[in-house]
């Protein structure tokens, strides 16, 4: 197998840290400042506080740490950096530089410990709730879970999915096979369209066929690696891409699609940095929307029967989409549906709050700013929320009920969906 | 490590209580780690606070200052942060009073044309805000998505708009001021006219936090114009194109923005636009006109009439908003594609008499040529203030000295024109080894006696415009 080189360190960020001149111009992007109003919270203190930890000119204390830990990583503020400072990937690293010298968190030790075992979480997900083992209602008051895991981080006022009943790569076959001659094309499931919505990867693959795509789903794929990422844990990370590396590798598919937006950067990203094969690999990942765009899905869509009862659908850009320039394709799917009445809603392109482990740190953050999410949700009197992103879609959920409003929502890949069953 | 002079002590434990008092627990840290980020704006420079407050009104403000008064413990007011000047540093290290708590737009008086805010009201909310009501708060430097208006009216910041409207001091019609020792005053008022009294509205704008700490700004605001008309004019020549700035002026056409770009900016965006430049092009101007809609069409016509004489090789009207944006997406590119030229980068805001842009020009291109470090132009031509950038890689040998020589030489240059060092960036930190070059003894002394007499212990932001030494 190839040669996988590791995460980067905090000191190969050194020349991209010094590139940040501190302008401010990330204070009007950031979701979190938008809120607290601090600099310590916002790109550029946050890239002051990597030099000054690389300078050696501060210890890693709990303020530093609870600093570097408000940072959803959505890309809001490397976007519009003039510089194109990466300060996603220096928060990221500046993580994994506090887990080195201080260990990871619990919190962070009992993630890795659940992502890295398929069995461990296929298990945890059979206990009734991925999540379980934060709210600790299902595990036993002795199991040695409860002893690892020993805080309920997760407030019972937070809206979790339930875990599906059957998991989307134990029902799917390895390999669907398409019209000769079509691409072949790797399904990356990803932890939520796996165990909480299966019915999303369900709807891609309805979608791929509908374009008679050769379809492979391997069965040994794991996390993406976004949650380790976030929470500091380097050799996670570098275990999951190796795993996720060795599962598509070997197919040699033209293509790997993805259904969630953060799946999309983390599996891209993190095999980006590993070195030449896994930029190969990096090359063919390709967000589902798109890939349904480039492949003339339109078409197909437009031939569809018109509708007399449309629904009033808006769309929330995942800020893993938005960051790379993906903003366009889900509307045009979406508008190009009979049955969807499409409306803009205000500031659409702004983070939902979830940010990886963020949210289960800085839940009060979380709520603010999904309640501005949810207030724009309310103006745009849309009666579905759909998005391209199943974290987005727990949380804009969870806003939602915070506000107390009827709106539901979706992903687009369900409505497609649904409109081609119904035109069967 | 942190700059600054060493510090003989942290703030006695006492202080941060009474401190801890006023604000609350939430509105004070001195934990490093929060410190850290308040050492540094926009110049780069970093030197650590003792403390940073979030105070949230007037009289906390006053609470505050009247403490560090009493204990002389140097005041540093802050908005974003955002300053190219070093306005914001607490370069005696002190108290960061950070104003960004104080951020409502707390009235917008539609009968009298005003509004009220906070100091911490970011400027294009600002901007947003009274543009919902069809009006209209002309000043935009280039940071004003993020800068604060307090931020604004302690620098006085300017903007492309300002060739035909005019820069942050000609829109503030009163503040509420925290005096060094810790009263509040009212300067100004709800009115267009006024003379009771000294003008101390005008000596607060642009006093860079030395005076007082503004907690409160009345701000003057025009209808918004019906519509605008963007216009890219290519030139041959940048002689040519500075020759256009002066012929439209003359022409007695004020447009709202007119900027330019020398070939060196254009070349650094060539691959940053969608617009195809010609390969000859030496200089761009960037003109925009506003107001109604029929006479629009007429002014855009007169101005490409004046400026045809001189080697235009192409004009560009923009049909609609997404032409436009794109001419000023070409604009906007510059600075963050100054880069691409060489990695340091020192930032002049210069400003000579408009008739005199043609000259500046050339002794620019003499400066360049001679010390043999390039000079990038750009900016506000229309009313002289030229963004002088003087790029270089400071890890070659010899090129500080070098860049010193550039930047004494462009004030020199400068001066002798009849400008100014400084259109809208402030002196602060960074300029302040140059003010002698402008002013007369007489005139800094003028300035310190009001400097000391209002703020006898030297609290308010210590070492700023006079530089240490000018503030015992």
């Amino acid at each position: 197998m190839a040669e996988l080189k590791k995460q980067p360190e905090l000191k190969d960020y050194a020349e991209q840290i010094r590139q940040c001149v501190k302008c401010g111009t990330c204070h009007a992007y950031c979701p979190i400042f938008d809120q607290e109003r601090k600099e310590p919270l916002v790109a550029r203190g946050k890239v002051a506080l990597a030099q000054a930890l690389l300078n050696k000119e501060t210890e890693i204390d709990a303020r530093f740490m609870d600093n570097i830990s408000k940072c959803l990583l959505c890309g809001s503020c490397s976007d519009k950096c003039p510089n194109l400072v990466p300060v996603e990937e220096i928060v990221a690293a500046s993580r994994r530089e506090i887990a080195r010298r201080k260990g990871l968190s619990l919190f962070g030790i009992g993630l890795s410990t659940t992502l890295k075992h398929p069995l461990l979480m296929k298990f945890m997900a059979r206990m009734g709730n991925l999540f379980s083992w934060l709210v600790f209602r299902k595990v036993p008051e002795k199991s040695g879970l409860r002893l690892r895991f020993p805080a309920p981080y997760i407030r019972r006022d937070r809206t979790i999915p339930k875990v599906a009943s059957r998991f989307l790569r134990d029902s799917h076959p390895e390999y669907i096979p398409g019209e000769p001659g079509k691409p072949t094309v790797a399904l990356f499931t990803g932890c939520m369209a796996n165990f909480m919505y299966p019915h999303i990867g369900e709807a891609a693959i309805d979608a791929l066929k509908l374009l008679g795509m050769n379809i492979r789903i391997p069965k040994d794929q794991g996390c993406c690696g976004v949650p380790a990422l976030s929470s500091g844990d380097g050799a996670a990370v570098d275990e999951l891409t190796r795993r996720n590396f060795s599962a598509f590798n070997r197919l040699e598919a033209d293509y790997i699609v993805t259904v969630c937006a953060s799946c999309n950067f983390g599996l891209r990203t993190n095999l980006g940095k590993t070195g030449a094969d896994g930029e190969g690999l990096a090359a063919k990942v390709i967000d589902i929307h798109r890939f349904l765009v480039e492949q003339g899905i339109g078409e197909k869509l437009a031939a569809l029967p018109a509708r007399e009862k449309k629904i009033r659908v808006t769309y929330h850009d995942p800020c893993h989409l938005r960051n790379q320039g993906i903003t366009g394709e889900p509307r045009a799917i979406l508008k190009a549906l009979p049955g969807v009445d499409f409306v803009e809603m205000r500031n659409a392109d702004q983070c939902c709050g979830l940010g990886g482990t963020f949210s289960v740190y800085h839940y009060d953050l979380t709520i603010k700013i999904g309640a501005k999410k949810a207030a724009a949700i309310r103006d745009a009197r849309a009666e579905l929320v759909a998005t391209a992103c199943p974290g987005c879609m727990m949380q804009l959920l969870d806003s939602i009920n915070h506000a107390g409003l009827p709106n539901r929502v979706c992903h687009v890949l369900e409505l497609v969906a649904a409109e081609l069953k119904s035109s069967r | 490590m942190f700059t600054g002079k060493e510090k003989e002590a942290m703030l006695e434990k006492s202080i941060l209580q009474k401190l801890e008092k006023i604000v609350g627990r939430d509105n004070m840290t001195t934990e490093k780690s929060d410190l850290i980020c308040y050492s540094f704006d926009a110049t780069q420079q970093r030197f650590l606070p003792d403390v940073a407050l979030y105070p949230r009104s007037a009289e906390e403000v006053g609470e505050i200052l009247k403490l560090a008064n009493r204990e002389r413990i140097p005041v540093v007011p802050r908005g974003a942060g955002s300053g190219f000047s070093g306005g914001s540093l607490p370069t005696m290290g002190g108290i960061a009073l950070v104003l960004r708590r104080m951020d409502k737009i707390l009235e917008i008086d539609e009968e009298n044309l005003l509004a009220v805010v906070e100091p911490g009201v970011v400027t294009e909310v600002f901007q947003q805000a009274v543009e919902a009501k069809g009006l209209f708060y002309p000043p935009d430097p280039a940071s004003l998505k993020f800068s604060t208006l307090g931020g604004n009216v302690a620098e006085c910041a300017g903007g492309p708009r300002c060739v035909k409207y005019g820069v942050t001091r000609d829109y503030i019609l009163g503040l509420e001021v925290v005096t060094p020792q810790g009263e509040i005053i009212h300067t100004g008022g709800r009115t267009m006219k006024g003379v009771v009294g000294y003008d101390l509205t005008r000596l607060m704008v642009g006093s860079e936090g030395t005076l007082g700490v503004v907690t409160r700004i009345i701000i003057k605001l025009l209808p918004l114009p019906e519509a605008k008309k963007t216009m890219l004019i290519v030139f041959d020549s940048i002689r040519g194109a500075s020759r256009a700035v002066s012929r439209i002026i003359l022409g007695r056409i004020i447009p709202t923005t007119l900027e330019f770009m020398d070939s060196t900016s254009i070349d650094v965006v060539r691959n940053a636009t969608n617009l195809s430049i010609p390969e000859q092009a030496k200089a761009i101007l960037i003109v925009e006109v506003d107001g109604e809609e029929e006479l629009l069409e007429k002014q855009a016509k007169r101005i490409l009439e004046i400026v045809a004489p001189f080697g235009v090789l192409e004009t560009r009207v923009a049909k609609d908003k997404a032409e436009s944006e794109d001419i000023w997406k070409l604009r906007r590119s510059i600075s963050p594609s100054l880069r691409q030229v060489n990695p340091n980068k020192f930032n002049e805001d210069i400003c000579v008499p408009r008739s005199k842009i043609p000259d500046m020009i050339l002794e620019l291109e003499r400066i360049s040529r001679e010390i043999g470090v390039p000079i990038i132009n750009f900016g506000h031509a229309g009313d002289g203030n030229i963004h002088v950038n003087v790029m270089v890689d400071l890890t070659t040998e010899g090129m500080q000295e070098k860049v010193d020589r550039a930047l004494e030489e462009i004030f020199r240059a400068t001066l002798s024109l009849g400008g100014t060092i400084s259109g809208e960036h402030g002196i602060g930190t960074t300029k302040a080894p140059f003010l002698a070059m402008e002013l007369n003894d007489p005139t800094i002394k003028y300035m310190r006696i009001i400097k000391q007499a209002l703020d006898p212990n030297n609290i308010l932001n210590p070492g700023k415009i006079f530089g240490f030494s000018g503030n015992e």
